[in-house]
């Protein structure tokens, strides 16, 4: 399954590491931001919970760039 | 600017003020560093934060930590006033960039931004009601005046009107429309009061789909992109730790050899270096160069499905092309008519006859009549599969069908020359004439061909159901290289693979359908470009790059937006890299100071951006 979120992010490279953060999150098959469009999109492992996996990912995201939003 | 720019933008200016106003103070020692450190922190503290938390975070390498390793130096070496000024300019770069690139980014979305936001819906008291798209259901029906988007696709009920397709299409011709005809959503109302039938959802809606596509398209990375952000991940490290071998191992070096170990100054190069080293220039401007490649081309009504499809069409070699609604206008037309009679008594008589017919051969004929079909005058219709018609027309016995009617009627007519469906007329037993009907080519089919060849392209292919004498003329018409005729639907997908194998190594093929049956081939060849989107959701989903009109000649555009785009990249990865290694070079032989450091990342990074806001920009010719 696929969802995508509206983020708020300043600078392309903490687009980047945020991408690289959400990738490496458990139950996160893959995922990628666009500076441009300032969105993520992520896909989920098969079973995942999105909910609670969201929650890891925007803890993940938040760790690498404290600047960034993601709006569930 | 939004809110955090403008805070950014008053704390730059208090602290600006304060330095100059320290300036002048006959200030030293403590005193002078205490006061120092007032705008010092102003400007800085968030930086100093986000350093800290990086820290603890393990995610060092960041540009926070090496502004705040930069200036917290120069302030420990007693250079109060450049370790604020560095931090000073930063910021005021910093602010600059996501100014610009929020500006910049605005514009390329407002270019693709065709999304309705209301539509009106008719109470039952008559008034109208804006309500939002996403609301209204499958059948309700939507007034759209003149000067409004049409929110939902749907037919028309009631009136008749003008619609621009410019914001699909690029182009601004005007289509009719009246009751009946189904409307796509993004088109403009241009002329009079319609009310629209929906037949989707707006989700489902075209006008949705475009959006969906184009928004989603910069998540699909080239591999310029890819390889920027991977160079990213290994760059910064390697830069932090040179810098810390810059401002150790000299030092240590001079002391072995029993010179002064002048360590400041090492230490200041480092830091210069340091400053440099920032990679948001690349960053920020390889998808932004994309992302305005793909805007401009959507404003010409070529949908680009990602950043990676574009970097593949830059290196277009081989086009292979189907023949049916891509080269020629699919729909089959009366194109000549011989006959002893005159043309028109003989198209009267034929169309009369097969009026009753549903075959779309028929259909053609009765068109090109053109005239009010009298239906009084048609009796006594005979349709005889396989064969034909027979009819009583105006009194006269008429038969219109192929050869193996006029056999059966006893008659030989002459063979037809012409290549096309051929349609015998007898009239009263006697052989009359013949019909000929024929897929015509469109008339930017030839220009198209030119452009193409003059935007570099190699091979021109074209592929065919159709018999090989029509493939072959209509190939010579066009100057194409090669045809292959008489194709099966899977026949095609085999003859694609056969010229992917042929060509050259890192040059790409792209194939041109309409998107109706050919959604094998479009996926197998390097790039599928779809034909005449509008309104076809086949076309959409099974492309990588979509027209969203029939005209062939935007292939060579999108060609060249591709180019350029890529041109652009590469400018700015050299560039960007270029000054950089410049500047860290001259930073470590001590030449570049703390102010060209500044330059080489925010400067660099601005023209970055400059340039690759051309890429929104295209010339037509």
């Amino acid at each position: 399954m696929t969802k995508t979120y509206k983020i708020e992010v300043d600078c392309a490279n903490c687009a980047l590491k945020m991408e690289e953060a959400a990738k490496s999150t458990a139950g996160v098959a893959n995922a990628t931001v666009s500076f441009m469009t300032q969105k993520m999109k992520v896909e989920f492992a098969e079973g995942a919970d999105v909910d609670s996996v969201m929650k890891d990912v925007v803890k993940a995201c938040k760790k690498v760039e404290d600047d960034c939003e993601i709006y569930l | 600017m939004t809110k955090k720019q403008k805070k950014v933008l008053y704390r730059i200016i208090v602290s600006a003020v304060l330095l100059i106003m320290l300036h002048f103070l006959p200030i030293s020692g403590w005193v002078s560093f205490a006061l120092y450190m007032v705008p010092y922190l102003i400007i800085g503290c968030d930086i100093l934060k986000k350093a800290c938390k990086g820290i603890r975070n393990k995610e060092v390498f960041d540009e926070n930590f090496l502004m705040a390793v930069a200036t917290v130096g120069a302030i420990l070496l007693g250079d109060y006033v450049e370790g604020t000024a560095v931090m000073l300019f930063y910021q005021i770069g910093e602010l600059f960039q996501s100014y610009a690139v929020g500006k910049s980014r605005k514009n390329i979305t407002s270019l693709m931004d065709i999304r309705p936001d209301y539509a009106n819906v008719e109470k039952e008291n008559g008034e109208l009601e804006q309500v939002d798209p996403d609301e209204v259901a499958i059948g309700t029906v939507i007034v759209v005046k003149p000067g409004e988007k049409l929110p939902i696709d749907g037919n028309v009920v009631e009136g008749s009107s003008t619609l621009n397709t410019s914001a699909l299409t690029g182009e601004s011709l005007p289509r009719e429309v009246s009751v009946g005809d189904a409307v796509i959503s993004g088109c403009v109302n241009l002329t009079g009061l319609i009310k629209v039938e929906t037949t989707k959802e707006f989700g489902e809606s075209t006008v949705s789909k475009i959006l969906d596509l184009v928004e989603n398209s910069s998540m699909k990375k080239s591999r310029s992109e890819n390889f920027i952000s991977k160079f990213a991940r290994y760059y910064t490290p390697a830069v932090c730790y040179s810098a810390l071998v810059l401002a150790i191992l000299p030092p240590i070096l001079n002391l072995l050899m029993g010179n002064p170990a002048n360590v400041g100054e090492w230490v200041t190069r480092a830091l210069t270096f340091l400053v440099i080293s920032c990679p948001c220039a690349l960053v920020i401007s390889i998808p932004l160069s994309f992302f305005g490649g793909i805007g401009g081309a959507s404003s010409q009504g070529i949908l680009i499905k990602g950043s990676n499809y574009l970097e593949t069409l830059a290196s277009t070699e081989t086009v292979v092309f189907d023949k049916t609604g891509t080269l020629t206008k699919g729909v089959f037309q009366v194109v000549k008519i011989v006959t002893d009679m005159s043309q028109e008594e003989l198209l009267k008589l034929a169309a009369h006859a097969e009026s009753y017919s549903t075959h779309p051969i028929s259909k053609s004929v009765v068109e090109a009549y053109g005239k009010e079909i009298i239906t009084g005058e048609v009796g006594d219709i005979q349709e005889i599969s396989g064969h034909g018609v027979k009819a009583m027309c105006f009194g006269k016995e008429v038969a219109a069908g192929n050869d193996k009617l006029m056999k059966s009627m006893g008659l030989t007519p002459p063979e037809a020359v012409e290549d096309g469906t051929v349609v015998y007329v007898a009239v009263d037993g006697s052989y009359a004439g013949c019909i000929i009907i024929a897929d015509t080519l469109k008339s930017e089919s030839e220009g198209a061909m030119k452009v193409l060849k003059r935007a570099g392209v190699r091979k021109l292919v074209m592929l065919t159901g159709d018999k090989k004498s029509v493939a072959e003329k209509i190939a010579g018409q066009l100057g194409i290289d090669m045809v292959k005729s008489e194709l099966l639907p899977a026949d095609k997908v085999t003859e694609v693979e056969s010229l992917l194998e042929q060509k050259k190594k890192g040059k790409a093929l792209a194939f041109v359908g309409d998107g109706i049956n050919d959604a094998p081939v479009l996926s197998r060849a390097d790039i599928g470009i779809a034909m005449g989107a509008m309104g076809s959701d086949a076309a959409i989903e099974a492309a990588d790059i979509v027209l969203m009109d029939d005209n062939p000649e935007k292939i060579a555009l999108a060609i060249k937006i591709s180019r350029k785009c890529m041109g652009i990249v590469y400018q700015n990865i050299v560039f960007a890299l270029g000054v950089k290694a410049i500047c860290l070079i001259l930073g470590a032989i001590g030449i570049a100071n703390m102010w060209l450091a500044i330059f080489a990342d925010v400067g660099v990074m601005v023209l970055a951006v400059l340039n690759a806001i051309r890429c929104l920009y295209i010339k037509k010719d």
